[in-house]
This record gives C-alpha cells, sequence and structure tokens, in this order.
C-alpha cells in the first residue's frame, strides 16, 4: 500500500531530520509552535474576551485570575496578550515572507541572466541601502495616514532589496557550476534552471536573514504601533498595548512590561530558530545581518 | 590624489539618491489623497484662508513647477514653513539636530563599549559556555523593542532607584551626558547585540586566515593576536554593519526621543506626523536621509584609515 507507506514514512523521515536540529533550532521551534497554537487557539486559551471591559476590576495586579493583571479599562493583559498573537505574528510573518518571495526571484534572475537587468537592480540596491527605511515609512502614514496597510506598503517597497542582493550573489556563485552547465546542455527552459535546479541552493541564505528580519519586522510593527502610526486601539497589538501602560509606569508596572515581554519570546523562538538554521544549512558563525 | 578622486566619485554617486529623496518628500505633498491645507487645519479653514495659504504653499501652481523650486529653495537651505507652528522648518529642524546627533553618537560610543569587550570574549572562548552566553543574550537582545527597553530603564533607574534623569535634555556638556545616560545606554543595549554578532563573525573569519596561523606558530599569546592582528582586520565589517544599520539606529532614535522626551528631530517627527504638518516631514525626510548617506560615506572612507588595500579596488 503506497499511501500507507507514505504515512509511516513520513513522520519518520521528519523525525530523522529534527534527530539532525541543533538544540538551538529544537528549542526556538518548539516555543514558535506554542506560540503559533496559542494564537489559532486564542479563544480557548484567552480566559477572557481582549476586548471585554470589566469595571469593577481596574488595574489589579497579576494574580490567580488574571496572570497579567487587568489595564486601566479592566480588561484581561493576558487574554490581549494571547490575542495579540493573531495580530503582531500575522503582520509580521506577511511583511517578512511576501517581499521575499519576489526578492529572492528577482534576485536569481537579475543574477542569471546578468546584463542591463542586474546594472538596473545593483543601482536601484544601492540606493535602497542609503535610504533611511523609517522616514519612507513614516512619509507613506503621512500620506495615508496610519494604519496597517500602510505599513504594508512601505515596507514592500522596500524590504524585497535585501533579498535580491543575497539571492544574487549566491546565484553569481551557483551559476558556472557544473549542473547548471548540466542542466543548460540537456534544453532545459531557463525557468526550470532558475527555479527547480538552483533555488534550493541559493535559497540558504535567505531563509536564514528572514528569520533576523522577522524579528525586526515585530519590532518594527510594534514600535509604529506605540508611537500611534500603526495599529489603532483598543486591538490588542503588543506594542500599543505598553504604550497605553507607558501612562502608568509609576503604580502598575505589569501594563508595560508584560505585553512587551510577548515581543522579547516571540522574538527569541525566532532568532534561535533563524541561529539553528544558519547550522543546519552550513552557514555557521556567519552574520545574519 | 587618489584620496580625493574617491571622495569625488563617492559624492557623485550620492547624487541620484539624493534626487530621489528630495522626489519623495515632495510626493507627500502631492499624494495626500484631498487638499493638504485643508487636511491640516483639520476643517478649521474658511474659503478666503484657504485661497491665501494656497497661495503661500504654492499650491495653485502645476506641480512640476513647484517640484524645481522645491529643489531650488532646498539647496538654499529654505525648505518650506510649518503650517502649525508658522515657522521655517529650517530654523525649527535646525535647533534640534544637535540633540539627536548628541543622542545618537553618545549611544554608538557607548554600544561599542560594550559590544567590544563581549565580542572579544566570545571569540577568544569560541564554543565554549562564555561564547553560548553571549550568543544566546545576543538573541535575546535583538528581540528587546527599544521603547520598552526605555521604560524597563526608567522603572529601574529613574523611578525605582532614582540614579539618572527620566527626560529632557540637561545644561552643559556635563548635563547632557547625566540627562542622556538612559537614552544612550537604551541606544547601545538594542545596537550591541547587532554589533557583536558582526564583529565576532568578522573575528571568528580572520582566525581561519593563514597569517592568524603563522602568528600562533611563531609563539605569541593569544590576547597579543586577538588585539594586534585579528581586531584590526575585523573593523572593516563591523564599521559596516554599523553603517548599514544607521537607519535602523535612528528609527531607534526617533522613538526613543519620543520615550525620553527629548527636543530633537525624532520627537518632531513623531509630533509632526501625528498633526500632519507635511512641510515639517518634507524637510525632515531630506535631513534624515542626508545624515544617512553622511554616515554612510564616513564610513567609507573610515575602511581607508583601516585598511589602505581598499583604495585599490
Amino acid at each position: 500500500m503506497p499511501g500507507e507507506a507514505i504515512l509511516t514514512a513520513a513522520p519518520a523521515a521528519l523525525w530523522r531530520e529534527i534527530g539532525r536540529w541543533s538544540m538551538t533550532l529544537k528549542i526556538g521551534s518548539l516555543m514558535l509552535l506554542v506560540i503559533v497554537l496559542a494564537g489559532i487557539f486564542a479563544p480557548v486559551v484567552a480566559p477572557y474576551d481582549p476586548y471585554f471591559q470589566d469595571y469593577d476590576k481596574l488595574l489589579l495586579p497579576p494574580s490567580a485570575s488574571h496572570l497579567f493583571g487587568t489595564d486601566q479599562l479592566g480588561r484581561d493583559l493576558f487574554s490581549r496578550v494571547i490575542y495579540g498573537i493573531r495580530i503582531d505574528m500575522t503582520v509580521g510573518f506577511i511583511i517578512t515572507f511576501v517581499p521575499m518571495i519576489y526578492g529572492v526571484a528577482i534576485g536569481a534572475l537579475a543574477g542569471y541572466y546578468g546584463g542591463v537587468l542586474d546594472g538596473v537592480l545593483m543601482r536601484l540596491l544601492d540606493t535602497a541601502i542609503a535610504f533611511p527605511f523609517l522616514v519612507l515609512i513614516i512619509v507613506v502614514i503621512a500620506i495615508l495616514g496610519p494604519g496597517v496597510q500602510s505599513i504594508y506598503i512601505a515596507v514592500f517597497l522596500v524590504a524585497w532589496t535585501m533579498y535580491a542582493r543575497l539571492a544574487r550573489a549566491e546565484m553569481l556563485v551557483e551559476r558556472s557550476k557544473d549542473y547548471m552547465l548540466a542542466a543548460e546542455t540537456l534544453g532545459y527552459p531557463a525557468s526550470r534552471i532558475i527555479f527547480r535546479h538552483a533555488l534550493p541552493n541559493i535559497i540558504g541564505s535567505s531563509v536564514v536573514f528572514s528569520m533576523a528580519d522577522f524579528v525586526l519586522n515585530i519590532l518594527l510593527l510594534s514600535g509604529l504601533s506605540f508611537l500611534g502610526l500603526g495599529i489603532q486601539p483598543p486591538e490588542p497589538e503588543w506594542g500599543s498595548m505598553v504604550a497605553e501602560g507607558r501612562d502608568f509606569i509609576f503604580d502598575n508596572w505589569w501594563i508595560c512590561t508584560l505585553p512587551g515581554l510577548a515581543i522579547v519570546i516571540a522574538g527569541t523562538a525566532l532568532s534561535l530558530i533563524g541561529d539553528g538554521l544558519a547550522r543546519r544549512l552550513g552557514q555557521s558563525h556567519q552574520a545574519i545581518l | 590624489m587618489q584620496f580625493l578622486a574617491y571622495i569625488l566619485s563617492r559624492l557623485v554617486q550620492m547624487a541620484p539618491v539624493l534626487f530621489l529623496v528630495v522626489l519623495i518628500a515632495f510626493l507627500a505633498m502631492e499624494l495626500v489623497p484631498g487638499d493638504p491645507i485643508m487636511l491640516m487645519l483639520g476643517g478649521r479653514a474658511n474659503e478666503t484662508m484657504l485661497q491665501a495659504l494656497h497661495e503661500e504653499f504654492g499650491l495653485d501652481r502645476p506641480a512640476v513647477t513647484r517640484f524645481f523650486s522645491f529643489i531650488a529653495n532646498a539647496l538654499q537651505g529654505d525648505l518650506g514653513t510649518s503650517i502649525i507652528q508658522r515657522q521655517p522648518v529650517s530654523l525649527i529642524v535646525g535647533e534640534r539636530v544637535d540633540k539627536t546627533l548628541f543622542v545618537i553618537v553618545y549611544g554608538a560610543v557607548l554600544a561599542v563599549l560594550v559590544a567590544l569587550p563581549l565580542a572579544i570574549a566570545a571569540v577568544m572562548r569560541h564554543n565554549r559556555p562564555t561564547d553560548h552566553v553571549i550568543r544566546l543574550g545576543g538573541m535575546i537582545g535583538l528581540s528587546m523593542p527599544p521603547f520598552w527597553l526605555a521604560l524597563l530603564l526608567i522603572m529601574l533607574f529613574g523611578l525605582g532607584l532614582g540614579w539618572f534623569p527620566i527626560g529632557g535634555y540637561g545644561e552643559g556638556f556635563l548635563g547632557h551626558l547625566w540627562h542622556l545616560f538612559l537614552p544612550g545606554l537604551t541606544i547601545a543595549l538594542f545596537l550591541s547585540p547587532i554589533l557583536v554578532q558582526s564583529l565576532r563573525a568578522a573575528m571568528l573569519d580572520v582566525m581561519g586566515e593563514d597569517y592568524i596561523e603563522v602568528a600562533r606558530s611563531k609563539g605569541l599569546s593569544p590576547r597579543r593576536i586577538i588585539f594586534k592582528h585579528v581586531l584590526r582586520n575585523a573593523l572593516i565589517p563591523a564599521i559596516t554593519v554599523l553603517s548599514v544599520n544607521i537607519g535602523w539606529l535612528l528609527s531607534g532614535a526617533v522613538i526613543i526621543e519620543y520615550v525620553f522626551s527629548i527636543p530633537g528631530m525624532g520627537s518632531l517627527l513623531v509630533r509632526a506626523v501625528g498633526s500632519r504638518d507635511l512641510p515639517v516631514i518634507q524637510g525632515l525626510t531630506v535631513v534624515f536621509a542626508l545624515f544617512v548617506m553622511l554616515v554612510n560615506l564616513l564610513a567609507d572612507l573610515s575602511y581607508m584609515l583601516v585598511d589602505r588595500r581598499v583604495l585599490r579596488k
């Protein structure tokens, strides 16, 4: 039975693969899995409605019934942090991996074909490096108003350049290797050579970089929201929760510290995975930034 | 001579980037949906006032004409007039430049003071517990949002222990150092993970070179090898990382100025976006971009001080 064989072989292969992982990759993946599951099953995990304001329970310190305490409107902070996973991790994922897809594709094409396309791309990349990213985002926000769509537009305009740079550099190395020449000799179409043969070999550095990029993107989103330029209250976004707690740092430490801790934990999970992937893909002790 | 030619070619390379920056800044005013004056005044304007402001900001002329006069004015240091504060943008920005520079340089110096010993320790104890702890600390440090770090430092050193002021700019050089210690430390803490990581990686790469093997076989002490041979050659990648991340450092500075209420360009930017004061945003865009380009230029020039071979490439 082939179907049965696949069902039994797949977990076995998965376990073999996990066996090769470093400690950092294992711990990071486990942390990320827990975070993602908590986000997906937020209605089950969170004990309260994240928007429900209980005016009998304002500014309660952390306790057994309210793990992270309550805020100035009597909302349960732990529930809001759990629901925050849905916002921060989703937006962070989108603004990391959407630009990665076309960035790698553009870099691979430029590296493979060279010529005018490559020249234009290199000029673009130099410009993007010299341009202060945050200022561009703020200009876009000034034009379109605060909100997540401004962040999407600004990030999609700029963030692909780093991936294009990495993929192009790797493609230049890969292009002259024997297996590429063999594929060309066999008369395969360029699209097949680039995306089926070269891609798996040039994507390593982009994958490693994407993890650090994911961390920085979560910091970007929460930072903009902290400034009031990103996700707006009452949405349970981690950065805007910290901003709300800022007025209460004298007496109610938990409101601004605990949501920030969620960012640190999520970021650490992704950094651990990035470190582990670098080792697994044979790129250890290379700087990822 | 070679040196001058190099600087000149770098300046020529900067021109198209600067043009693009000015274009983007200009487009901010053009692309705002609706009437920018109306938007900024928030519906508080009557017909005659609108007319007068349109003429004052030249919005009655075609876009291309305005773009070239925008460039011409910017070249003469005139960045327009703030709609909210009714003062020249160059004046408002000008009196804040030094504050932002002070915070950034202070933070960068503190970051190097934190990062350099850690990177050296990690390399000298490569793949041993010290190295692992520093690497793990770097991963956690990289994940800490600067605004959160700033609030933690305020709670701990400002409110809890009362060692440092939690806002303002202070009087005199020592006063600045004293008032800006917590902001500087925040920048240092969020910049140093990147710095440690890149310095460590660069030094480990250098450690694999033949001449280090030679130095080792001559019987030089590990300390001497690290300080005399490795560190110097690892500086270039480290400077690159620092200059590439200057945009990141600047965005951190914007948030930190806002949290510590330092009267710099960053807090001005946040306020200007809040009140949609477009001329101020345009001016700050140009100034920030110029700053990033200058830092990148300085980084390129400093390579030559570290390694003369760069010139020959």
